[in-house]
C-alpha cells in the first residue's frame, strides 16, 4: 500500500469539476467546520473561495499561532551538485542545458556549511540534481557525517532512492526528506519530464512512502506552481500530506508550494499563479492540515514574504544560493533558478522579529539520533 | 487568610504553583517578562531548542538559573532511548539532574507514549535524575510512575497547545486522589479559569505555555494565570463547599418522622 493506490481513487478531472462547483455557501461551511473533510478542502481551494481570503487568512493565522506559536524556523539550502541526467523542461539543471556544472568535494560542502553556520544556521537542506554517478549515496553519507558536528538538523532534497539507501542516510545523521511531485497531473507530468528516471511518476510519488518507511523524522512534499491548475494540484498535495500524516504517524509532514522562477532553458509557465491565489492555496492548506509545516523559500520576493509570514508559514530560508559552491567555495557555477528575495539572513531575521515573530535557528538536536556517537 | 502551603517537589520548596514553558514566544524579551510576571519558579526549556555547548545560547542565557529552576525537557523524543540520551546530554552539559520527561512519538498531537515513558522513567530515576513525566491522564500509569520513583506526575488536561481546558477532568480527579507525589496538570489549559479549576480539584500545580506565549499580551496573561492558580489553590485549601446536585427540598419527604414525634 502506498499513495499510488490512494491517488488512483481520485481522478484529476473529477476533483477539478468538484472544485468548480463549490459555492460561497460551501466555503462558509468549510470555514466553520471544526474538522474538515475533502469537500471542505475543495471549497477552500475553489474560485468561490477567492471571495473569502480575509476570513481564511484570519483562521489560518489563528491556527498557526496556536500550534506553532510566534516562531519561524530558519533553514538554508546547500546545493552540492548540479549534475543531472533528467530533462525536466522547467529546470535549470536540465541535462540539455549548456551550463557550468560541478559536484562539490566533501571539504567544499563543509566550507559552505561553515559559512552558513557563522550566519546562525543550524538546519540545512542538502540538494543535488539527479546523477547517482556524481552524487552517489556514499558521497552523501560522507557529507552527512562531516556536517553532523556543526548542525542540529540535516535534510536532503535529492533524487528518489530506494528505502534501504534512505535508511543508511538516516543512520548517518540525516533526519529530513524533501521531495516534490511537481504536479500530480499524470499526463502533464509525462510532458514536463520527457526523459530520465524522473519520468517515472509512480516511483517519485511513492518516494515519501519509502522515506516514511525508512524512518525520516520530517517529510516535506510539494507542488511546483505554474505547471498545472494550482487548485487541483493543491487538493492532491493536501490529500498526499494527509495520507502521510496518518500512515507515517511518527514523521512530521510539511508542504511547500514553490512558484516557478526564471531558469536556464527559459521555460514559460502555462498556469501562472498570482499572489492572491498563492494566499488562497496557503490558507487552504493550513486549514486542512493544522499541524503541518508550511515552507516559504527565497523564490518569493521580499515584500510578499513579509506579507505571507503571519498567514501560516512555519519555516523560511534566507540568503539562499542555488548553485553548488554558491556560498563561496566555487565561482561561476549555474544555479537551479534565480532567487527573488536577495536579502541577507540578518536582514530577513530582523524583518521576522519586526513582525513579532521569533526566528528559531535550532529546533532539533542530533542528540536524538543514534548516529551521534561516532 | 492563612498562609498557603508551599509546593514541594523532591524535597525542594517552591513559592509558586505555576510552572511555565518557553516555547512559542514572539521574542526572548517578551518571554522573560512573561516568566517574571507569572511568578513561576520552575521554567521548562526544550533541549532541542538550545545549544548546550554554547555558553552564549540565547535561550539558556535568558533564564536566570539563580532565580528559576531550569527544567530541561525532552520534547521531540520519539522513544525511551532518545529521551534518555537527551537527559544525559543535558546533565553532562552541567544542568541539574531534573528532567521533564516527554516521549511523544506522534509529532502532530504530541500525545505521550505511556510504555516508553515508563521505561525511560525507571532507568533515569536509577541514574539519579529527578523525573517529572508528561503523561496522558491515566491513573494506573500515574501509580506505576510513582512506584518507579518519579518526583511528580504531569497529566495533560487536553492535547498540548489546544487551550481546551480540563477535558480529562474525571481521570485527573482519580490521579489526585490516588498518587502521593505532586500532580502537575501539564497541557491544554487555555484560560486562567482552567488553571483555577485544576487547582480547586486539588492539583498541586499547573504548567502553562501556549496560552501565555500566544496571547495578545503574554505578560498580562501570565499575571492572570498567576492569579488563577492562586485563587484555585486558595479555594481548595479553604475547603470548597460540596456541590449539591439539587436544591434542598422545601417539604422534605422524611419530614413526617419529625412531626409524628411531637
Amino acid at each position: 500500500m502506498s499513495f499510488w493506490q490512494k491517488i488512483i481513487q481520485y481522478r484529476w478531472d473529477r476533483i477539478e469539476a468538484a472544485i468548480s462547483r463549490k459555492t460561497s455557501e460551501d466555503v462558509r461551511q468549510a470555514l466553520q467546520a471544526p474538522t474538515r473533510n475533502l469537500d471542505d478542502l475543495l471549497a477552500l481551494l475553489s474560485p468561490a473561495g477567492a471571495d473569502f481570503l480575509e476570513e481564511m487568512a484570519q483562521a489560518a493565522h489563528g491556527l498557526t499561532v496556536q500550534r506553532f506559536g510566534r516562531t519561524i524556523q530558519m533553514f538554508a539550502p546547500v546545493y552540492v551538485s548540479n549534475e543531472c541526467i533528467n530533462s525536466c523542461v522547467y529546470c535549470g539543471f536540465n541535462c540539455h542545458n549548456q551550463i557550468s556544472r560541478a559536484t562539490l568535494s566533501v571539504e567544499e560542502v563543509e566550507k559552505e556549511v561553515m559559512f552558513l553556520h557563522r550566519q546562525g544556521f543550524r538546519h540545512v537542506l542538502l540538494l543535488t540534481g539527479e546523477s547517482p554517478q556524481h552524487a552517489p549515496v556514499d558521497y552523501l553519507i560522507r557529507i552527512a557525517r562531516k556536517l553532523q558536528p556543526l548542525l542540529a538538523s540535516i535534510s536532503v532534497e535529492i533524487y528518489p532512492m530506494a528505502m534501504n539507501d534512505y535508511r543508511r542516510l538516516i543512520q548517518n545523521g540525516v533526519d529530513g526528506l524533501t521531495v516534490y511531485q511537481e504536479t500530480y497531473h499524470l499526463k502533464r507530468y509525462a510532458e514536463l519530464h520527457p526523459a530520465g528516471p524522473k519520468r517515472n511518476y509512480r516511483w517519485r510519488l511513492e518516494t515519501p512512502d519509502r522515506g516514511g518507511q525508512a524512518g525520516f523524522r520530517r517529510l516535506n512534499i510539494g507542488v511546483l506552481l505554474g505547471l498545472s491548475d494550482w487548485r487541483v494540484d493543491g487538493a492532491f498535495v493536501g490529500l498526499h500530506a494527509a495520507y502521510l500524516v496518518r500512515r507515517y504517524w511518527q514523521s512530521h509532514v510539511s508542504v511547500s508550494f514553490p512558484r516557478l522562477r526564471p531558469a536556464a532553458g527559459g521555460f514559460q509557465p502555462q498556469f501562472s499563479v498570482n499572489d492572491a491565489q498563492m494566499v488562497q492555496l496557503m490558507c487552504a492548506l493550513r486549514l486542512w492540515l493544522p499541524d503541518a509545516g508550511l515552507v516559504l523559500s527565497t523564490r518569493e520576493p521580499a515584500s510578499l514574504r513579509e506579507n505571507l509570514l503571519p498567514l501560516g508559514i512555519t519555516q523560511m530560508s534566507a540568503g539562499s544560493k542555488t548553485a553548488p559552491g554558491g556560498y563561496g567555495s566555487k565561482e561561476d557555477v549555474e544555479g537551479q533558478f534565480e532567487i527573488s528575495d536577495i536579502r541577507s539572513p540578518q536582514e530577513v531575521v530582523s524583518m521576522i522579529a519586526a513582525h513579532g515573530y521569533e526566528p528559531v535557528w535550532k529546533d532539533w538536536d542530533t542528540g536524538f539520533l543514534n548516529a551521534t556517537q561516532p | 487568610m492563612t498562609k498557603l502551603p508551599k509546593l514541594v517537589i523532591a524535597d525542594r520548596t517552591f513559592g509558586s504553583r505555576l510552572l511555565v514553558g518557553t516555547g512559542k514566544f514572539a521574542s526572548t524579551r517578551i518571554m522573560q517578562q512573561a516568566i517574571a510576571a507569572s511568578g513561576a519558579e520552575i521554567v521548562t526549556v526544550a533541549l532541542r531548542r538550545v545549544d548546550l555547548s554554547d555558553p552564549q545560547d540565547n535561550l539558556m542565557e535568558a533564564i536566570d538559573r539563580d532565580r528559576y529552576l531550569f527544567l530541561p525537557n525532552t520534547s521531540g523524543a520519539r522513544d525511551a532511548e532518545e529521551a534518555m540520551r537527551l537527559a544525559r546530554i543535558a546533565r553532562a552539559a552541567g544542568c541539574e539532574p531534573w528532567i521533564k520527561l516527554e516521549v511523544t512519538p506522534d509529532p502532530h498531537y504530541l500525545l505521550p507514549d505511556p510504555v516508553e515513558t515508563l521505561k525511560a522513567a525507571e532507568i533515569l530515576v536509577k541514574e539519579g535524575f529527578k523525573v517529572l513525566p508528561y503523561i496522558n491522564a491515566d491513573p494506573v500509569l500515574a501509580k506505576r510512575l510513582e512506584e518507579v520513583g518519579t518526583v511528580t506526575v504531569m497529566p495533560l488536561g487536553a492535547p498540548i497547545g489546544t487551550n481546551q481546558g480540563l477535558k480529562t477532568r474525571d481521570a485527573i480527579q482519580i490521579i489526585i486522589q490516588q498518587v502521593q507525589v505532586p500532580v502537575v496538570v501539564d497541557a491544554g489549559l487555555g484560560a486562567p479559569s482552567h488553571a483555577a479549576e485544576a487547582m480547586e480539584m486539588g492539583a498541586d500545580a499547573v504548567l502553562i505555555n501556549t496560552a501565555i506565549a500566544t496571547a495578545d499580551d503574554p505578560v498580562g496573561m501570565a499575571k492572570a494565570f498567576r492569579l488563577g492558580v492562586e485563587a484555585g489553590h486558595g479555594a481548595y485549601i479553604a475547603g470548597l463547599g460540596r456541590h449539591s446536585w439539587e436544591a434542598e427540598a422545601s417539604s422534605p419527604l422524611t419530614g413526617f418522622l419529625r412531626s409524628n414525634r411531637t
